[in-house]
């Protein structure tokens, strides 16, 4: 259902990937790998549409997404580097917002979520007052309320504990069971329960130097 | 999650972002307090410095209750997107299935409604103590009505272009402060007008034509210097 044909992206001089061709279809998860600097996030933020500095097509159900910008959007989630999440505001406050830009209002989905993250009890309370892998788990309560179906996470793992590593593998394998799409990076080793396919920018590398 | 999400229209999503913008403007109240402070303290330090001669004073007040209202705006706009563009909010705001268009007019005004209508209301006073003439309050206060806006708009083009840079202060008065000057010019010949027993209408409607076409074409500049930002 999502498709990059011929991605071509440069960076200072440097190409990053050249003849990238992947699809990913519903209930399946695509790991992208690659070395520090690789372009793994570059290429994230691309098939987001955050980054117009490339070449080749990229495909929504069969058409060009930059056609239908805001569709897409609607079934896109994305996890960037950036918690995305307001400091002075509450939990709750940021959550609300998030889900009304996405067009829908859902303050159960958004309790529970919270709860499910270890986070009851803080919702009303500013964010800047908790610890960082507490405004991480913020951040990743997004993914619960969200209703995408493709999501795009780049590093979703960091500062994460054992325990919500181990929940956030199941809630991906449980996404592409329900017929979701997932591209992510990691430097982890991922332990899903269900198939996993692998593009390595690394080897991709193309005419680099 | 087995309750039913509620589906928003876009005016109920927008009136979520607009309740954002308020409750960050009640948590960092330094944001709206900062640019009045400066418009009061800069107004002030003009009967100081001038000398306290009314009729010189009442005859520079126009200007130099436009002049800093302008800076104040240019102050102001810091706190559009910094900190969206630093905790990484805008990214969202750029993905969301929303028309964009709308949610960045939403954000404008709702920053507006906590920076510029504070200065439009304190203007009055602030001609009082330059001894503007009592004919000259109507046309200032519905000049800054009109022309603030245009200010805000204006100013967040510059904002979004520069909100990438880590020291774009002085980059953006350069690149905000020349395409403000017809604001300037209207803004002042109202009030002038007005004292002088002239009819001021026109120029009024002529900063509801300035604005009415910043509120046409800003937010397409502001969506697109977003896009160029956070890349």
């Amino acid at each position: 259902m999502f498709a990059a044909t011929n991605l071509y992206c440069e960076r200072d001089e440097r190409v990053l990937f050249s003849h990238l061709d992947f699809s990913i279809s519903a209930g399946e998860v695509l790991q992208v790998q690659g070395a520090n600097g690789s372009g793994k996030t570059t290429l994230l933020r691309i098939l987001c549409g955050l980054n117009p500095d490339y070449s080749g097509d990229i495909t929504w159900q069969g058409q060009a997404v930059q056609d239908i910008r805001e569709t897409f959007n609607g079934e896109l989630f994305y996890l960037g580097h950036s918690p995305a999440i307001n400091k002075a505001l509450t939990p709750l406050q940021n959550l609300r917002w998030y889900c009304a830009s996405r067009g829908f209002s859902d303050d159960a989905a958004i309790f529970t979520g919270l709860a499910e993250l270890g986070l009851a009890g803080y919702e009303n309370i500013p964010c800047h007052q908790m610890s960082a892998g507490q405004q991480r788990r913020v951040s990743l309560a997004r993914l619960l309320v969200s209703q995408a179906t493709l999501w795009i996470l780049d590093e979703p793992f960091t500062a994460l504990d054992k325990r919500g590593v181990a929940e956030l593998e199941a809630r991906i394998a449980a996404k592409a069971a329900e017929g979701g799409a997932v591209i992510l990076t990691t430097h982890h080793t991922l332990q899903l329960s269900c198939p996993v396919r692998v593009i390595n920018l690394d080897v991709l590398t193309g005419v680099s130097n | 999650m087995n309750s039913q999400p509620k589906l928003l229209t876009t005016s109920g999503a927008l009136g979520a972002g607009l309740r954002r913008e308020l409750q960050l403007a009640v948590r960092s109240p330094g944001n709206t307090i900062n640019p009045l402070m400066f418009f009061i303290i800069s107004v002030s330090l003009f009967p100081l410095g001038g000398g306290s001669d009314s009729v010189y004073l009442s005859s520079i007040a126009p200007g130099v209750i436009w002049v800093t209202a302008l800076l104040a705006v240019m102050l102001s706009m810091e706190s559009l997107f910094r900190s969206d563009y630093e905790d990484g909010s805008l990214e969202q705001l750029l993905l969301s299935p929303q028309p964009l268009y709308f949610q960045l007019l939403m954000k404008v005004f709702s920053h507006w409604l906590v920076t510029g209508l504070p200065l439009v209301l304190l203007a009055p006073l602030l001609g009082l103590m330059l001894s503007l003439p009592v004919q000259g309050y109507l046309p200032l206060v519905c000049g800054l009505l009109l022309g603030t806006p245009t200010l805000s708009l204006i100013g967040a083009i510059g904002m979004a272009l520069t909100v990438g840079l880590s020291r774009g202060g002085v980059l953006l008065a350069v690149l905000v402060l020349p395409l403000s000057i017809p604001v300037l010019v209207f803004g002042t010949g109202v009030v002038d007008a007005a004292l002088t027993g002239q009819n001021f209408a026109g120029l009024l409607a002529l900063l509801g034509a300035i604005l009415a076409l910043a509120l046409s074409l800003a937010p397409l500049a502001i969506g697109a210097a977003l896009r160029i930002s956070v890349n």
